[in-house]
């Protein structure tokens, strides 16, 4: 397959299907499945369909050769991946609970976090923000377009000197009257070379955080790209700058000032990783699992063996209490009670035993674990972009101290 | 056009599949249901037709409560209605007879359905449902294309591909490439929710054949590697263990 990119600051790359047969099954030792609807089920076999027909057979290709499968962006939208708890008319797809969403992203994540760092930036980061604190008129000039996938959105927040400290930021808008000029930079920005939107976060005359709408081609907008990354090669990260962007007033968004208008996209992003990243675990025990069962030492297979059985045991038990930590914080978000100090639980548990599993898996499939003949190590990769991004595994400790002592230990 | 799609309600093709009370019954614990995967082709075929030439598609299956979950996703595809026919598909003339009874009510223009289920794999519901219908049957069917009154198949035979014109009414037999098979989407799966599914009780209990027991195939052993200038151990081992000289 050849995808020929669009983008000057891109060569064409040749990105190789594989014939390899995506036997993933998904381990539910405690009959979680009896807590899912039936339509649940329907939406996960579907993404599971999904990923095993779009995503696997390129990832690893992709991956080694860090693209970014950009025909991705229109399939998701086609299936309805973006933002499917935004309602219609804003989202024809959308309407659906948050453990549908939940479920969407923890397939999508099995295949590859990458991918999923495309879809829970366009839904959580850039949808969200715009349909709970958008105008109707950016409501409808934007979420369709999004939902469909015939635009990329990307979110900005981190910037070079502000990560962990976002409420330090220095990019800042100034009242000129009849517009605003959008200075400074941000840094880490999921899809930000190929977005045709940016949900961008700056400072008022009066050093409020508002939430800016940025589209491409503005001028003095740039995205340029980071490149030599050892994870999420599947995804692209970018920058974004602003050299005196002239931004239409009808730009901002009305209904949110101050850091919470960008906390609360967080919560639901990280709780799409909180599911997400389960995936990426369970397509790791599933490798290991399956590989154990094949490979012969000692004449039987290495699975028969206490030391494999102890991995093996400990990652099964682990992904158990993780499903029912996620499902739980899937009905507590549906109803609309799901704190940020549960979410960052949630996220901060999947994340750490999915590369704890990662890095078990990757022992028991020996040499072969380091090889792009198995998506261990991708998965190992990407998850330590996971562990860092969406609030680093610190911070989220640091809010659940938090939460349990009613002392913020942040500075 | 009126198109029915008949649909089985089978184990996953990579089920592992055992049985229960003395090897007479099929264990369902534990395992996923899917639509068999001939029918989806045929599913497909039919959503396929139906959005370029309109039409309605009907989804039919005969089968248990249990088995709505497997409409539900038709009706996600893209059918516009589904029938349940409420009882345990035990023989295939019981299951022929249903859908002839819905055929004759409703008066559908092409009936669709997979070569065979993949769970019992007789392939004989097409053929009986033409033969109870009086109407032309064909399988298997890898190709359909429509123009007006006109249907031009493509059918799998030996060696090769035979060409066929027919007209309407008929049945068919589907099986790969007649379609890619489709995955529902979010917005398919959510208007699957208000979709009617009718559930109807058989018209008839009649059955030819009843079951007996079921034997699972002997497991699959080993490779055994034989050195090429050993030719003499390999024949010895065709004969007297294979015991196929």
């Amino acid at each position: 397959m050849r995808f020929k990119r669009k983008y000057p600051f891109m060569t064409t790359v040749d990105i190789q299907k594989s014939t390899k047969q995506d036997l993933y099954e998904q381990p539910d030792f405690y009959s979680l499945d009896d807590l899912l609807t039936e339509e649940h089920k329907l939406i996960r076999a579907s993404m599971r369909d999904f990923v095993k027909r779009e995503i696997s057979p390129i990832i690893e290709d992709c991956a080694q050769k860090c693209h970014f499968p950009r025909e991705i962006v229109r399939k998701f939208g086609e299936m309805g991946a973006f933002g499917p708890t935004v309602p219609a008319p804003y989202n024809p797809n959308g309407g659906l609970d948050y453990i549908s969403y939940g479920i969407m992203m923890q397939e999508i994540e099995r295949g590859d976090s990458g991918m999923r760092s495309t879809a829970s930036v366009q839904g959580s980061l850039v949808m969200f923000p715009i349909y709970a604190f958008g105008s109707e008129e950016q409501r409808l000039k934007y979420l369709p377009k999004l939902a469909s996938g015939e635009f990329l959105g990307c979110f900005g927040l981190t910037e070079p000197n502000f990560g962990s400290n976002p409420a330090g930021m220095v990019t800042n808008i100034k009242d000129m009257g009849d517009h605003y000029l959008l200075n400074g930079a941000k840094m880490w920005i999921s899809n930000s070379p190929y977005a045709d939107v940016a949900v961008v976060w700056a400072k008022d005359d009066n050093g409020r955080i508002r939430g800016v709408i940025v589209e491409k081609g503005m001028e003095g907008f740039s995205a340029p790209e980071i490149h030599q990354k050892w994870s999420l090669r599947a995804s692209i990260t970018g920058e974004l700058v602003f050299q005196d962007v002239k931004i239409p007033k009808e730009n901002i968004l009305p209904n949110i000032d101050g850091l919470k208008g960008p906390l609360k996209c967080l919560d639901n992003a990280r709780y799409g990783i909180a599911w997400g990243a389960l995936g990426a675990a369970m397509d790791c025990y599933d490798t290991a699992r399956r590989y154990s069962m094949e490979r012969i030492q000692f004449d039987k297979p290495i699975g028969g063996f206490q030391l494999t059985q102890k991995k093996l045991s400990e990652m099964l038990t682990a992904i158990t209490q993780a499903q029912l930590l996620v499902w739980r914080l899937g009905v507590l978000k549906n109803a609309g009670k799901a704190t940020t100090a549960q979410i960052s639980m949630a996220k901060r548990n999947s994340v750490e035993i999915a590369l704890n599993i990662a890095r078990e898996a990757r022992q028991i499939l020996g040499g072969m674990g380091i090889t792009g003949e198995y998506p261990v190590m991708r998965h190992m990769m990407n998850l330590e972009s996971v562990l860092t991004y969406e609030g680093t595994h610190d911070i989220h400790l640091l809010i659940l101290g938090a939460e349990i002592t009613g002392i913020p230990a942040f500075k | 056009m009126k198109i029915l799609v008949c649909i089985t309600h089978v184990p996953d093709t990579t089920s592992k599949i055992a049985f229960m009370n003395s090897d007479t019954e099929l264990n369902k614990a534990g395992l996923t249901f899917v639509i068999g995967p001939y029918d989806d082709y045929a599913l497909a075929r039919a959503v396929e037709i139906k959005e370029a030439q309109g039409g309605t598609v009907t989804a039919l299956n005969v089968g248990l409560a249990e088995t709505e979950p497997t409409l539900r996703k038709a009706l996600a595809i893209g059918a516009d209605d589904a029938i349940r026919i409420d009882a345990d598909p035990t023989d295939a003339y019981f299951v022929a007879t249903q859908i002839a009874d819905i055929a004759r009510k409703n008066g559908y223009d092409a009936i669709f359905m997979g070569r065979e289920s993949s769970d019992y794999n007789g392939g004989q519901v097409h053929g009986m449902v033409g033969e109870m219908l009086g109407m032309p049957s064909f399988s298997p069917v890898m190709k359909v294309e429509i123009e007006g009154t006109k249907v031009t198949l493509a059918r799998e035979i030996e060696g090769g591909k035979e060409y066929i014109e027919a007209s309407f009414p008929l049945v068919l037999g589907c099986q790969e490439p007649i379609a890619e098979w489709k995955i529902p989407n979010m917005r398919g799966i959510m208007s699957a929710r208000t979709k009617p599914l009718q559930v109807i009780a058989p018209v008839s209990q009649e059955n030819l054949t009843s079951g007996g027991h079921y034997e699972l195939p002997p497991a699959r052993s080993g490779c055994k590697f034989i050195d090429a200038s050993e030719a003499e151990k390999l024949i010895d081992l065709l004969k007297n263990e294979a015991k196929v000289l």
